[in-house]
């Protein structure tokens, strides 16, 4: 088939990840490794390597094959990590693949954050236009567009104002206005949409129809459920690097639905580490990873050091569907030593959660205070979904309403 | 299909050379206008003296090389005053300095520009340099006002066909320093992506580099004094060419040889070159290793 606009064949992106990350110690401790590290640097700059042998390699993306036609809106759904990123940074030629080819067809416009061309010192009129150039737009076309801009951002006042004074709000909205300007044939946004009050959102998301609309071809990450269903007809489904599929926007959302009750499996084991995070599961009151709200929640994990380490920490976040982390709790060794050579079993008991209801995944962080060096983060653990069985409420619950419930006391004065 | 020349985009591991980038460059050449624009602009915001100190600075600089190396020194500069003799080294020195210093740093500068947009990484170092033509010509005007001001009080002798000569050779001095920058700035623009050292050398580097060029003092009384055999060394040097022409041109005043100007001028394309191809190298990873 001849009529495509974007084809992918076989792209692959590999990354380089320190095995310790930059270890921040005191200025002497840095005198006493330089001598080893010049070393280390100079050998490896003679022989054209990046420094910090022993490095692992990981791929971001790999294998990742498809074709989108003219006129297509394709939605692309994965956890973090997924390589949604990844894969719309290397269509806009940000960064080269590792492997494999891509065709686009036509002008492309990345926006991939929103206001980042900024410059905080110039006027938002200054902004206009060089943010519109960075993304690839002719001086002469900035101009036809200028009033179209100022009226969609709502800033007449202030296009004479450096933008380091605008609110955070104000910024974002004169951001989206010059993207949502851009003509290219091709489009490529990134999670932009989840900025901005309501208002202005809604505002984002009709430009965006209007777009898909006008004939031109937009792939679009988002983790706005909602805004994939309403926008595109088909999504593809990225999870590890790999796509999973792609095929209409309904079947794909079931599949990144299951990934999150079943992909993650309800128990994380892996017992061949003797340092890092061995084992971490949930216990829900329902089966199958089903917790009614307001019971209490369990989670135990399994710890191994070979070494004892200067003061663990263990960070635990609770992150919704949207990639938003909700809650947050930590154990410091300082409070409770815990972080000990061989293997520690611990047990957190969440006597009531609040959390609404949803579907939520954990975010383990294993970190050493005393050498502020993160040793492991673990995503996407102990998926379990949260239902509001049994809770009576006066027209039912809806999806979405909240991520946090409190119970209140009201009163008639 | 609506149209059907559009534009196609290949994506490759390795794809594209230096010819290709450079072309790539062209096309995207508004936005080094703007970009450098730019830079001008924010340089000099919520300054007292706005411009101004594009003026102040080389001013600043003559002043207290013509006190510690006329008066201190004692340095001869023949039938030209010291004060204008040095403003003649200063601006293209300064040119030099403030785009090698400016294009090295750049990539690293930009990081956001780089890990989220797309266009030509060339661009950027040369936007840098572009910014600093606009200093350049700023000072040049001074120059000329100084000029003027010693012929009317009589204190050196300029004919209107020196000053011709001068103004038909500038572009030339001007694109030699600017090549010279480059060919140094972009090798550095790479290196500082990925060894954030290159960030302490710099400034160094840029500092013992002025001492080794024909700012201060004329070119010709450090040849004398280095060893025999060491010369042509010197020679290699892109800024004595640079800034002897650019005397010559403007002073009719130099006790540099024409054929000088080969090796240094050699040594700056073969640089350049070799700093194109390793920035073109380094480009792909930018984006990752910012």
């Amino acid at each position: 088939m001849d009529e495509y606009s974007i084809r992918v064949e076989n792209l692959g992106k590999q990354y380089r990840i320190g095995e310790t990350g930059e270890a921040v110690g005191s200025i002497r401790e840095s005198l006493l490794t330089l001598p080893r590290k010049a070393w280390h640097g100079a050998r490896a700059i003679l022989s054209g390597q990046t420094p910090g042998a022993g490095d692992q390699l990981f791929w971001a993306l790999k294998d990742v094959s498809f074709e989108v036609r003219p006129g297509e809106v394709i939605g692309i759904l994965g956890r973090n990590g997924a390589g949604k990123s990844t894969l719309l940074k290397i269509l806009s030629r940000i960064t080269e693949p590792t492997e494999g080819k891509a065709y686009i067809r036509g002008r492309v416009g990345a926006l991939l954050e929103i206001a980042t061309g900024f410059d905080p010192e110039l006027t938002g009129r200054e902004n206009i236009f060089l943010s519109g150039a960075i993304l690839g737009m002719k001086k002469a076309e900035i101009q036809a567009k200028f009033d179209q801009i100022v009226a969609f951002a709502e800033l007449e006042k202030f296009l004479d104002t450096p933008v380091k004074r605008y609110s955070s709000g104000m910024y974002v909205r004169l951001g989206f206005a010059v993207a949502a300007h851009l003509e290219p044939e091709v489009l490529l946004v990134d999670e932009v949409l989840a900025v901005g009050d309501a208002t202005f959102k809604e505002k984002c998301l009709g430009k965006m129809s209007e777009v898909g609309e006008g004939g031109r071809t937009v792939l679009f990450v988002s983790h706005n459920l909602n805004a994939i269903s309403t926008l595109t007809r088909k999504a593809l489904v990225l999870d590890r690097g790999k796509l999973i599929q792609f095929g209409d926007t309904s079947s794909a959302l079931a599949t990144y639905r299951m990934l999150w009750t079943k992909g993650g499996g309800s128990e994380f084991v892996d017992e061949s580490k003797t340092d890092g995070i061995r084992r971490a599961r949930v216990s829900t009151s329902e089966e199958d990873q089903i917790h009614r709200f307001g019971e209490s929640l369990t989670f135990e994990f399994e710890i191994a050091f070979s070494e004892k380490p200067g003061t663990g920490a263990l960070s635990i976040r609770i992150v919704d569907e949207q990639a938003r982390p909700v809650v947050h709790f930590c154990l410091f060794d300082t409070e409770m030593p815990w972080s000990r050579e061989g293997v520690t079993r611990l047990r957190c008991v969440l006597p009531k959660p609040r959390l609404y209801m949803g579907r939520y995944t954990v975010t383990a962080e294993l970190s050493d205070r005393a050498s502020l060096q993160k040793l492991e983060t673990l995503d996407g653990l102990c998926p379990f979904e949260v239902v509001m069985d049994g809770i009576f409420k006066e027209g039912g619950w809806s999806p979405n309403a909240c991520a946090y419930l409190e119970t209140v006391d009201w009163e008639v004065l | 299909m609506k149209e059907k020349n559009l534009p196609e985009t290949f994506i490759q591991p390795g794809g594209g050379g230096v010819l290709g980038s450079l072309a790539e460059c062209w096309r995207y050449r508004e936005l080094m206008y703007f970009l450098a624009w730019r830079d001008v602009k924010v340089r000099y915001k919520q300054t007292l003296f706005g411009m101004g100190w594009a003026v102040l600075q080389p001013l600043v600089s003559m002043v207290v090389f013509t006190l510690v190396f006329q008066r201190v020194a004692g340095i001869q500069t023949g039938s030209v005053p010291y004060p204008i003799w040095n403003f003649a080294a200063l601006l293209p020195w300064l040119l030099f300095q403030g785009s090698l210093e400016k294009a090295s740093g750049s990539i690293v500068l930009e990081r956001g520009l780089v890990t989220k947009f797309y266009c030509p990484r060339l661009l950027i170092p040369l936007s840098k340099v572009v910014s600093c033509l606009v200093d350049f010509g700023v000072s040049f005007f001074i120059f000329l006002g100084m000029l003027l001001v010693y012929v009317i009080l009589g204190k050196m002798d300029l004919g209107w066909d020196q000053l011709l000569c001068g103004l038909a050779l500038l572009p030339l001095c001007v694109l030699f320093a600017v090549l010279s920058a480059l060919s140094v700035g972009v090798w550095l623009a790479a290196l500082t992506a990925k060894y954030r050292d290159f960030r302490y050398i710099v400034p160094f580097m840029v500092r013992i580099w002025m001492f080794l060029s024909p700012v201060a003092y004329p070119a010709s009384q450090l040849v004398e004094k280095l060893p025999k055999g060491f010369g042509w060394l010197y020679t290699l040097n892109p800024m004595i060419s640079v800034i002897e022409g650019f005397r010559w041109a403007f002073l009719g005043e130099t006790d540099m040889a024409l054929g000088q100007v080969v090796p240094s001028a050699t040594a700056v394309l073969l640089l350049l070159l070799g700093g194109l191809h390793y920035f073109r190298h380094m480009e792909r990873v930018f984006a990752d290793i910012l």
